[in-house]
């Protein structure tokens, strides 16, 4: 491969993997602590919806609900989204959903007592939450979102398919004009490997950082 | 929501069932071959060093990578090793080995669950090693791993699309056609995501109450 393709697709393209991955990874994690915490409501309304908001877009598959959002939409509502943010809801929606499991799960890990102790201490359910149960639930959930965060990477290249000039439509083009799919392909295959191992490194330091903010390290082995 | 409509649906429903089958179909080669293939990495998982180091490093790259350009890599390169093979094949393949690297997470997971004892009691009956395994270990193992098995096969029901790219004609590639033909986009896209939600919804809720059954 000659430099230009490096210059002129690979690299941008890596940077636009890297913004979708950032821009979703924030919607995700909006709709993560959103519906997740709905979940542990107390109103069986709000139960509901959440839960039925997380089982429809855990249900359909994550490209067909891209395409769905980028070619159905503008003819049903008459919005019509650019492919990149037709890509970035999709994919925050859908993963959003998957963590909205985690979160409502770290939740309920949290020891009853320290719920009641909110109670007692007269707190609000705001100030519980914040307060209480949220730093102690986020060191637990970071494992798992890390999970989800490398399964989201992997999703970035879905919106090649929308023609969206990521790594992978990069490889695409680039296999074209060189028609040397090996290297191409088992370079894109690098690329994304590194981003993940970076970001699971990133991760790992959160976990420690959060973990030792709540004092949690000796306890984890404990019985939570 | 004013331009739905129905007849767009009821002429999809030709093109959506034979999609559907092919969808149906990948799914079961996929998950055989990522039953398989996934026991293979497992049970390397624990074996000398020298196989263990490359098993490790392998199924981490494949798991850490995406499956769509893992697609593109096998439609593109298989030929250029002079394996003719047609675009449902690879798509098989690809989706099973892809796959195969989280179950054999989950056989490893299952693996490690058995208790120390029933090693050391194969090793004291001096069993063999193939004994061992498919008398002592796995049987114990299987059982409680069932309804994690089924969670990755429904994650592969959700990654079946992606095979449209290399041009198998799933559900969404028969919805891409069909929308193609009549300009018609929502209806077959929708009767595609809600058939997803349809047969996803209860397989998970079937993993769930396998998982209280099973799992203790």
């Amino acid at each position: 491969m000659t430099a230009g393709l490096w210059t002129n697709w690979i690299l941008p393209g890596i940077w636009i993997t890297i913004q979708l991955t950032v821009y979703s990874a924030a919607l995700a994690a909006v709709v993560a602590f959103g519906i997740g915490i709905a979940r542990t409501h107390h109103s069986r309304v709000v139960r509901f919806l959440a839960g039925f908001y997380t089982e429809v877009f855990r249900g359909t598959s994550a490209l067909v609900l891209m395409f769905w959002l980028f070619f159905v939409m503008p003819g049903l509502f008459g919005w019509a989204l650019v492919p990149m943010w037709a890509a970035v809801l999709a994919l925050g929606l859908s993963y959003g959903a998957y963590g909205a499991e985690v979160v409502r799960g770290a939740l309920n890990s949290v020891a009853p007592a320290q719920r009641e102790a909110g109670v007692a201490l007269s707190f609000t359910p705001w100030q519980r939450m914040r307060l209480i149960l949220l730093p102690q639930a986020v060191p637990e959930m970071i494992p798992p979102f890390n999970n989800l965060l490398i399964e989201l990477l992997k999703g970035t290249a879905l919106v090649s398919l929308l023609g969206v000039a990521d790594t992978s439509f990069s490889a695409y083009l680039v296999r074209l004009a060189t028609q040397e799919s090996v290297e191409i392909y088992s370079v894109t295959l690098v690329i994304y490997f590194v981003i993940a191992f970076v970001l699971t490194r990133g991760m790992r330091a959160l976990e420690r950082k959060t973990k030792a903010g709540v004092g949690i390290t000796a306890a984890a082995g404990g019985t939570r | 929501m004013n331009n739905w409509d129905w007849s767009a649906v009821s002429d999809f429903m030709p093109a959506f069932l034979d999609g559907l089958l092919v969808t149906l179909q990948v799914l079961v080669l996929g998950s055989l071959l990522s039953f398989t293939l996934g026991l293979l990495w497992a049970v390397g998982y624990r074996g000398p060093r020298w196989v263990r180091w490359p098993v490790n490093i392998v199924t981490e790259f494949i798991r850490n990578t995406p499956l769509l350009v893992q697609l593109f890599f096998f439609y593109f390169v298989l030929p250029e090793w002079g394996v003719q093979a047609s675009a449902l094949t690879t798509g098989t393949l690809a989706i099973g080995l892809h796959y195969s690297t989280y179950t054999a997470q989950v056989y490893r997971a299952g693996i490690d669950a058995v208790p120390a004892g029933q090693w050391e009691a194969a090793t004291a009956l001096s069993l063999p090693v193939s004994r061992t395994w498919f008398a002592v270990i796995l049987p114990q193992a299987i059982r409680r791993i069932v309804p994690a098995l089924g969670n990755y096969v429904i994650s592969m029901l959700k990654d079946t699309p992606l095979l449209m790219a290399i041009g198998v004609l799933e559900m969404l590639q028969q919805a891409r056609l069909a929308s193609a033909q009549s300009f018609q986009y929502a209806e077959p896209l929708t009767v595609v995501g809600v058939a997803f939600i349809l047969i996803a919804y209860p397989a998970s809720l079937l993993m769930r109450a396998l998982e209280r059954r099973l799992v203790r």
